[in-house]
């Protein structure tokens, strides 16, 4: 890759915090580290990537306001976990968790536990109880 | 409380963060080794296809070694005397790093991009496997060199025990290193020549189909099948996420092949060994196959495909791709021996 060719495709992916930087030949045939503010197919996996969280987020607030699920299958799959991983952020059982995600499983928590869920999402245990409207 | 403390580190911006870390406190060190050399010394480059590792439900393709393992290979090969540490909980892991940082060294460490709040939101996936160097403190924040980053920043000591103490694949588990001797007259040649017999090896050596530079075409196969398989959207996935994985922060689109190439011109100069200049040259016209391929698979998640474009073209790609890397580390494998 030439040092002109290195993409320049800004999808705003980066917030405009920094440019990455590429290994690129330059005129005198040398390699040198170039900016770059992004790739078009980067940019497309990744936003790709995010409509597959974004769906299933959405998913999930739907299954809570109809009552399907509790509140905290919305804030699991706004923190990319699965009940596998959350499970081990929490220390208990994988099985405890799908539980939780039950509306009579998660009425039923005490107060310790919801604190430990809401730290575990980065939430107030206020704001695990709802999803938006 | 810690007291405030800076140490004077050069931050340098890099294009990955593993070889960035090293080349880093490497300098910090008195050895001035560029990220490029750090990469082909550490036997950073490899491919690897293997459909039986699934990360979030997709098959794993690497272009590289196991993360951590380039900063392994390295330390071994110069001769750095390396200190590392994990920790049970985070209490005693801050503790250490207070106490490291103390010492008036800096410290590298493996985190989670998902839980570091200085990035950009869209690159914010559970990663654990980014590593940055911490080199100071101020009140209730750290100060921190993440090697993909054009300048320093910051972090809130709560932030960074998150990012520390992540579960996953794998859990980071407080996970920090520092060098405790790094040899300033380290004999740069021999492990250059030794990186680079080493990476040679691995990608025309290694048994098993799914590793080396024939992992490019098993993929292939994989490939032909996916919209089969997978069904039309799923198929899409599963390239967009080859994609990402190609274009891992850092490997210019083509998996780490450029920098490879940056080791081999530098090499070529280090080692007094003009050819290597013409293999740096080749790997340079690899890489640029590989972001074509990355180009047309991208227009392909988003079913903008040019007309004649499909899986098949694609997998004709990696086919090629497969025969020129397998060329290319066979020359070299060979021209290591003379």
């Amino acid at each position: 890759m030439k040092k002109e060719e290195v993409p320049q495709d800004d999808a705003n992916l980066l917030e405009g915090k920094f440019k990455v930087v590429k290994y690129a030949v330059n005129e005198n045939g040398e390699y040198e580290k170039v900016p770059s503010v992004g790739w078009e197919p980067e940019n497309v996996a990744l936003g790709q990537a995010w409509e597959v969280v974004n769906e299933r987020v959405e998913e999930a607030r739907q299954q809570v306001l109809c009552g399907a699920a509790s509140p905290l299958a919305y804030h699991m799959e706004k923190n990319m976990m699965d009940a596998a991983l959350l499970a081990k952020h929490m220390g208990i059982p994988a099985r405890k968790v799908k539980r939780h995600l039950e509306p009579e499983g998660f009425n039923a928590l005490d107060r310790s536990t919801l604190e430990q869920y809401a730290e575990a999402l980065l939430v107030s245990v206020a704001e695990l109880k709802q999803v938006p409207q | 409380m810690s007291k405030d403390l800076i140490i004077p580190f050069e931050h340098q911006q890099s294009a990955h963060c593993e070889t960035g870390v090293i080349s880093n406190l490497m300098r910090f060190h008195g050895l001035r080794v560029s990220e490029p050399m750090a990469f082909g010394i550490g036997s950073g480059l490899f491919y690897s296809h293997m459909p039986f590792i699934k990360m979030n439900g997709i098959p794993v393709t690497s272009y590289r070694i196991l993360p951590g393992h380039i900063f392994k290979r390295f330390s071994r090969s110069v001769g750095v005397e390396m200190r590392r540490m994990r920790f049970r909980d985070p209490a005693s892991a801050m503790d250490a790093l207070d106490r490291v940082l103390d010492q008036g060294l800096p410290v590298g460490m493996l985190t989670s991009v998902f839980y570091l709040p200085y990035l950009p939101k869209a690159f914010r996936f559970h990663f654990n496997g980014h590593n940055i160097v911490v080199f100071g403190r101020e009140g209730d924040e750290y100060l921190v060199s993440d090697p993909v980053m054009d300048a320093t920043t910051r972090i809130h000591r709560n932030a960074l025990v998150r990012a520390r103490f992540a579960k996953g694949m794998p859990n980071t588990s407080g996970r920090m290193y520092y060098p405790v001797r790094v040899p300033t007259d380290a004999d740069l040649r021999t492990a250059a020549a030794r990186g680079l017999r080493r990476t040679a090896r691995d990608m025309v050596n290694t048994p098993l189909p799914m590793f080396g530079a024939k992992g490019i075409p098993y993929l292939a196969g994989k490939l032909r099948n996916y919209e089969r398989r997978l069904g039309e959207r799923d198929a899409r996935l599963a390239l967009g996420n080859l994609i990402r994985m190609q274009e891992e922060i850092g490997t210019g689109g083509a998996g780490f092949r450029f920098m490879f190439a940056a080791f081999l011109q530098e090499a070529a100069t280090l080692l007094d060994r003009p050819s290597l200049r013409e293999h740096a040259q080749a790997m340079t016209r690899i890489g640029d196959q590989w972001r074509e391929f990355a180009f047309e698979a991208g227009r392909m998640c988003k079913g903008r495909a040019e007309a004649g474009s499909t899986y098949d073209t694609l997998a004709d790609r990696l086919v090629e791709l497969g025969r020129l890397e397998t060329a290319l580390f066979r020359e070299l494998a060979r021209s290591g021996k003379a």
